[in-house]
């Protein structure tokens, strides 16, 4: 599938795609969007990269093992998920909320990190998986 | 703060399974985390048991939402002791897994779904709320179907594919229970449920959720019509994984069966009727698939689902001095049951079999180790005063005085019927002289591993045998803790009190 125009087109792609998962998992918790669908779309970002310029190439562009993202995310899902317990004397996952809105990123809370690690584990498990698949096909 | 140390094993575990995939590649590195991981989450259970035994019912109410519409977790005694006997378990699997599991079935990712599968159990008996509890079902089903399968011989995803599809069905049927519970009631704390079932008119379909749910859990707890899947699957893989499933597994069945048929259904005449039928035939089924295996491992996987029977009859009963027995009995059961198959790992491991026929001359070889597999073997069978013993008294008592004649026979045929077994295995494994057969030469013997290597092998069997005959010989102590549990049970009071904080 190593086209001209697939391959030109995702130059432009990756960059835009990823930029467009990144509004997606800021515009969650309120409107439709979140870790999960942001994730998703990053994940074909990187997809479509590796079938116009090949998998080794996207390999190189990711830097990390995508196996790597899942832990990581993971990890920064659960720090979110403990912080009450250890800094305000709540319960576990109680939302905490900064006082004011930060500009362009808009309220941020510990619901947003969540939501990251959600991202990148989302992002981690599709890409091994999909990685997987098509170095053994 | 100090309601919030009962959360503290599922943050442990899954902060331990996320720390484990940093070190995928590195098997030995992720063998030390796992064991210390399990040992900070014995002394934290350790920690909690002894919090609630001292200050009654903790509650946390995750994300500050207030009780009947967020998801509290609710340690009251009995979700507190599994808690403690899941780590005691999870502590000896562990170890044992370091030296019997092998570096090919480690590479992927074993300890961490391990943790993963204690946090789902933990979870399990912490939740206050049914479709929570939905919840860490599916997480126990998925990681349990990841440690059955890793390994990929043929056999294990054949045992995997059963165990899988029968307890997604299983899950299937508890989501429709709780659909029509829901229904009913508006509400999913458990808590709740039991103050609104009360009010609820349409008497039929209540009965409907109840059966539903016993559907569901009996499949995840083997009971009589349902368990064809357990002697399928449960021999399939090493034999540390068969330990945490013996010992955990169907016991989360038969907890979940405890928390719904005591707090929303309470002493029902119609349920009580049906599982106590169900009970008998449990006990007289298993018995007697126990009898004609020859193969260790099956022959303790049939006494699984023979002493289920055991528990599912006393919560039939629903007395006092009923659910104090089969309280206590599910406390010497997890023990008996994990230390049972870690008796058969190292059973192979010396012989490269655990067909009985192939078997032999174990004690003239290793006459110290049998006396250590002896205990559990004649606790299981409840020689007075090892701690099989104990809960029986309680259960046949209370049988008797509930005029269950039935059940009391029922309970005395499964005695008799594991002595006899026990007795077989005993005279085949340990005292027949050595039958001569073929040993394969490309095996790992026990004899050829170093002193290190064989204490590792062992040291899980004498921890699980040293809590075992701390049942037995303090029995006073569980007792008192299973009567205080069967109290808390009756009078759900208490429970409901602790949920709303009045």
């Amino acid at each position: 599938m190593r086209t001209l125009i697939l391959k030109s087109a995702s130059s432009y792609l990756l960059p835009v795609l990823l930029l467009f998962s990144v509004f997606i998992l800021l515009r969650g918790h309120y409107l439709p969007g979140g870790g999960f669908v942001g994730g998703l779309v990053a994940a074909i970002a990187f997809v479509l990269d590796a079938f116009s310029n090949g998998l080794d190439k996207t390999k190189v562009v990711l830097k990390v093992h995508p196996g790597f993202l899942m832990p990581l995310g993971l990890l920064i899902a659960f720090l979110s998920g403990i912080t009450p317990i250890l800094f305000s004397d709540l319960p576990l996952m109680t939302g905490l909320w900064a006082d004011d809105p930060i500009p362009v990123i808009g309220a941020l809370g510990s619901a947003l990190f969540f939501d990251l690690g959600v991202y990148l584990v989302v992002i981690g498990a599709s890409l091994t998986i999909i990685f997987t698949i098509s170095e053994s096909a | 703060m100090t309601n919030d140390i009962i959360i503290l094993p599922l943050v442990i575990h899954l902060f331990f399974s996320i720390v484990l995939m940093f070190f995928w590649r590195q098997v030995n590195i992720q063998k030390i985390v796992s064991v210390v991981g399990n040992f900070v989450a014995l002394v934290l259970a350790i920690w909690i048991f002894i919090g609630v035994y001292s200050q009654g019912i903790l509650v946390v109410e995750s994300g500050n939402w207030p009780a009947p519409f967020g998801i509290v977790f609710v340690g009251d005694m009995l979700a507190v002791t599994l808690v403690l006997l899941t780590a005691i378990a999870g502590f000896a699997v562990s170890i044992f897994s370091t030296i019997s599991v092998i570096k090919a079935r480690l590479r992927f990712g074993y300890f961490s779904v391990f943790h993963f599968l204690l946090l789902g159990l933990n979870g399990a008996f912490l939740t206050g709320d049914v479709f929570n509890l939905y919840v860490w079902f599916e997480i126990i089903i998925i990681s349990s179907f990841v440690l059955i399968s890793i390994g990929g011989e043929k056999n294990q995803l054949e045992g995997a594919v059963k165990y899988f599809a029968l307890n997604f069905f299983a899950s299937m049927i508890f989501l429709t229970a709780l659909g029509v519970l829901y229904g009913l009631v508006g509400t999913l704390n458990m808590a709740d449920i039991a103050l609104k079932i009360k009010d609820v008119d349409n008497t039929t379909l209540v009965e409907i959720s109840a059966v539903l749910f016993l559907v569901g859990f009996g499949i995840k707890s083997a009971i009589f019509p349902l368990y064809f899947w357990l002697p399928a699957s449960y021999h399939t893989p090493p034999s540390a994984v068969s330990a945490i499933f013996a010992g955990l597994l169907t016991k989360v069945g038969v907890y979940a069966l405890i928390r719904i048929f005591t707090l929303i259904y309470g002493g029902d005449a119609f349920l009580s009727t049906l599982l106590l039928a169900l009970a008998i035939m449990t006990i007289f089924s298993g018995g007697v698939g126990a009898i004609i295996q020859n193969n260790i491992k099956k022959v303790f996987m049939y006494f699984i689902i023979c002493h289920i029977g055991f528990m599912i009859g006393g919560l039939a009963l629903y007395t006092e001095i009923a659910l104090a027995g089969v309280i206590f009995y599910l406390i010497h059961d997890i023990v008996i049951k994990t230390n049972l198959f870690l008796i058969s790992g190292v059973i192979y491991r010396i012989k490269s079999t655990t067909n009985m026929k192939k078997l032999g001359g174990l004690y003239a070889n290793y006459p110290k180790l049998s006396l250590l597999m002896a205990i559990p073997l004649f606790s299981l069978v409840g020689i007075p005063p090892l701690s099989g013993f104990w809960p029986k008294i309680s259960l046949i008592l209370a049988s008797f005085n509930a005029q269950e004649y039935w059940f009391f026979a029922a309970l005395i045929f499964g005695s008799l019927i594991t002595l006899i077994v026990i007795a077989k295995l005993w005279s085949e494994v340990f005292w027949k002289n050595q039958p001569k057969i073929k040993f394969p030469k490309k095996f790992i013997y026990f004899d050829q591993l170093r002193m290190g290597q064989k204490l590792t092998f062992i040291f899980p069997i004498a921890f699980l045998t040293f809590v075992t005959l701390y049942i037995g010989f303090g029995a006073e102590h569980i007792q008192q803790v299973s009567q205080r549990i069967a109290t808390e049970l009756m009078n759900n009071d208490s429970y409901i009190n602790a949920v709303f904080k009045r």
